[in-house]
């Protein structure tokens, strides 16, 4: 055997141990699971008894009988659907204004970015319960205006509004990644364009949008899939229960319910099922429609 | 000199004096409205109960350290029982991804072994796979184990590398060191192991600081996963003990919950001002391929 091959041989050996932990936790921790949960999908189990073959009878019921599934799908996808353009429109504008040339520029980055770091917290979901409470902050700040404002998270027609706000607060995450995207656009595009009589409005709409959708794109994919699986907000919020009127009932909250409440686990790991088929499906969507929208120019 | 080169979109040409003072007014003030929910909660804390919703204002007219004491031992142990609870597994939880994740990303970035494409590329989408299709197959393990009621479900995956993030961080940031590091300890005779601990890890700092503060900052905050395992009131994490405050003391007792609130996040603030460099520079990096 020649050198080549047995240092080949002796540094794939020693890639394998390296990566040994990857390993087992791939096998253990993620695809037997992903697996077993297809399985479990197709059958009743409660933990206690013999999981029962059930043929396709989870995604059935789920999809034609079982109303707060579809409830909570929807409550899902208007959240999804509001609360993360809204982040990312604050986090792009934000990212603007604080782009170059400013004083304090790391100030105002830390303000901004502190709430995407506290706001998955059990402590914060309980603020923005009392916050929203009928006799909280918001509506003692009203009360001095003269207005008697409703019970924010108590009433089916804000309390959804309430936890898309709280995403919403949290743009200083995507603002940040927006922040380096900026400083990656090279200084002599803009001074071309002003010379050629480009004004601000033109220069941010022929080069700094085009050449941010990569990580624009990037941001939207995040916090999808992030904002797809929020779970404590609505847990804490609602006091467990996805109330008032399911009007918070969260996927992920229904799912836990499900699995972990009244341990109907083949349900639950249907809805898993359900929830990767659909991220996936999401994910594959943006990356084909990419081509048309994302610019991947030559701009080293 | 002179020239002033990049004219950049909104708010952006260079302003006359006044317009930047406005610019500077209006992000202060924005950044006030963003932060006025928390210092209202500091505030509150401090004030006695009875006036925490009759002053929406900041400023509290009284103030007082009882709901410290009084939510400190509201519940079945004092609050310190649970914060321990929780730095043992925050502190196991580093640990883990610390040694872990840098093991796999030295792999991943250095070495070379068939199907490396396949097997990163795998690693890339465990990233976005959601936690939650795997729960219930892991549940139902973890209760065969008898691991229900201990830290093992919300350690041992860490130790086997689950956050792929942190193996991506690390790769990307291993990538950027000079290879001839690498030949230069190999020539000298140093193998695998010892170019990894001798060379690799200590140029790394940055990445593990990363690392470190942000897998502290989402243990810390997890309550999906503390919840379902920990059940019993003798091993509740802060993030569950918290919420029992909404449980047995309904909505009456809002000053003792507001303080163990912001105790609980006494912790997440320390590490944010010691390492928001890293978290920056973290975050910076991942969105930029």
């Amino acid at each position: 055997m020649s050198y080549v091959n047995v240092h080949k041989r002796r540094e794939a050996r020693a890639a394998y141990v390296f990566l040994a932990p990857w390993f087992i936790g791939l096998l253990l921790v993620t695809v037997g699971p992903i697996l077993a949960s297809l399985y479990l999908s197709f059958t009743d189990y409660s933990l206690l008894e013999e999981a029962q073959w059930v043929g396709l009878g989870n995604y059935r019921e789920m999809f034609l009988e079982d109303t707060r599934f579809i409830a909570s799908l929807r409550v899902t996808t208007i959240y999804v659907i509001v609360s993360v353009p809204l982040q990312l429109i604050f986090a792009l504008i934000l990212a603007l204004a604080l782009d170059r040339g400013l004083r304090g520029l790391s100030f105002y980055r830390s303000v901004y970015y502190l709430p995407s770091l506290l706001g998955g917290s059990v402590a914060i979901a309980i603020l923005w319960r009392k916050i929203f409470g009928s006799d909280g902050l918001v509506n003692g700040v009203l009360a001095l205006f003269g207005i008697e404002g409703p019970g924010w998270v108590s009433d089916p027609d804000t309390a959804l509004g309430t936890l898309i706000l709280l995403h919403v607060w949290t743009f200083g995450a995507p603002m940040v990644i927006f922040l380096a995207g900026l400083r990656q656009i090279p200084q002599s595009f803009y001074e071309a364009a002003s010379v050629d009589g480009a004004g601000t409005l033109r220069q941010f709409r022929s080069i700094t949008l085009p050449l941010l959708t990569p990580i624009i794109f990037f941001n939207l994919v995040l916090e999808v899939i992030k904002s797809f699986q929020s779970f404590t907000q609505s847990f804490i919020v609602s006091g467990g229960g996805g109330g008032p009127a399911d009007s918070t009932l969260f996927y992920t909250l229904y799912l836990y319910l499900k699995g972990f409440k009244s341990y109907e686990m083949g349900y639950a790991a249907a809805m898993a099922w359900v929830l990767l088929l659909l991220i996936a499906g999401l994910t594959g969507v943006s990356f084909l429609t990419s081509k048309y929208w994302v610019f991947y120019g030559d701009t080293k | 000199m002179a020239t002033r080169s990049k004219p950049l979109p909104f708010l952006f040409r260079p302003l006359p004096r006044g317009n930047r003072l406005l610019k500077h007014l209006l992000l202060i003030g924005f950044g006030l409205v963003m932060l006025y929910p928390l210092l209202w909660m500091i505030s509150s804390s401090l004030k006695p109960e009875e006036l925490i919703f009759r002053e929406p204002g900041l400023w509290p007219s009284s103030v007082t350290l009882d709901n410290y004491s009084e939510g400190w031992t509201a519940l079945k142990h004092s609050f310190g029982y649970y914060l321990w609870n929780s730095a043992v597994i925050t502190g196991l939880s580093v640990l883990a991804n610390l040694v872990a994740c840098s093991l796999a990303a030295y792999a991943f970035a250095r070495l070379d072994f068939p199907l490396k494409k396949i097997w990163f590329a795998v690693m890339l989408g465990s990233i976005m796979l959601p936690h939650h299709v795997t729960v219930v197959p892991q549940y139902i393990v973890f209760a065969e184990l008898d691991w229900i009621n201990t830290i093992w479900p919300l350690i041992v995956p860490k130790f086997l590398a689950t956050d792929a993030f942190f193996i991506f961080l690390m790769v990307q940031f291993i990538r950027t060191l000079p290879r001839e590091l690498d030949e230069a300890a190999a020539i000298d005779g140093a193998g695998y192991w010892r170019v990894f601990l001798q060379v690799i890890l200590p140029l790394c700092m940055p990445a593990l600081a990363t690392t470190g503060i942000f897998t502290f900052i989402w243990t810390w905050n997890d309550f999906f996963s503390q919840n379902l395992y920990l059940t019993n009131s003798d091993n509740l994490t802060v993030a569950v003990a918290l919420r029992q405050f909404l449980d047995s003391s309904g909505e009456s007792s809002w000053g003792p919950m507001f303080a163990m609130s912001i105790v609980s996040l006494g912790p997440i603030f320390g590490f944010f001002l010691a390492g928001q460099k890293y978290l920056i520079r973290g975050l910076a990096t991942t969105g930029l391929k």
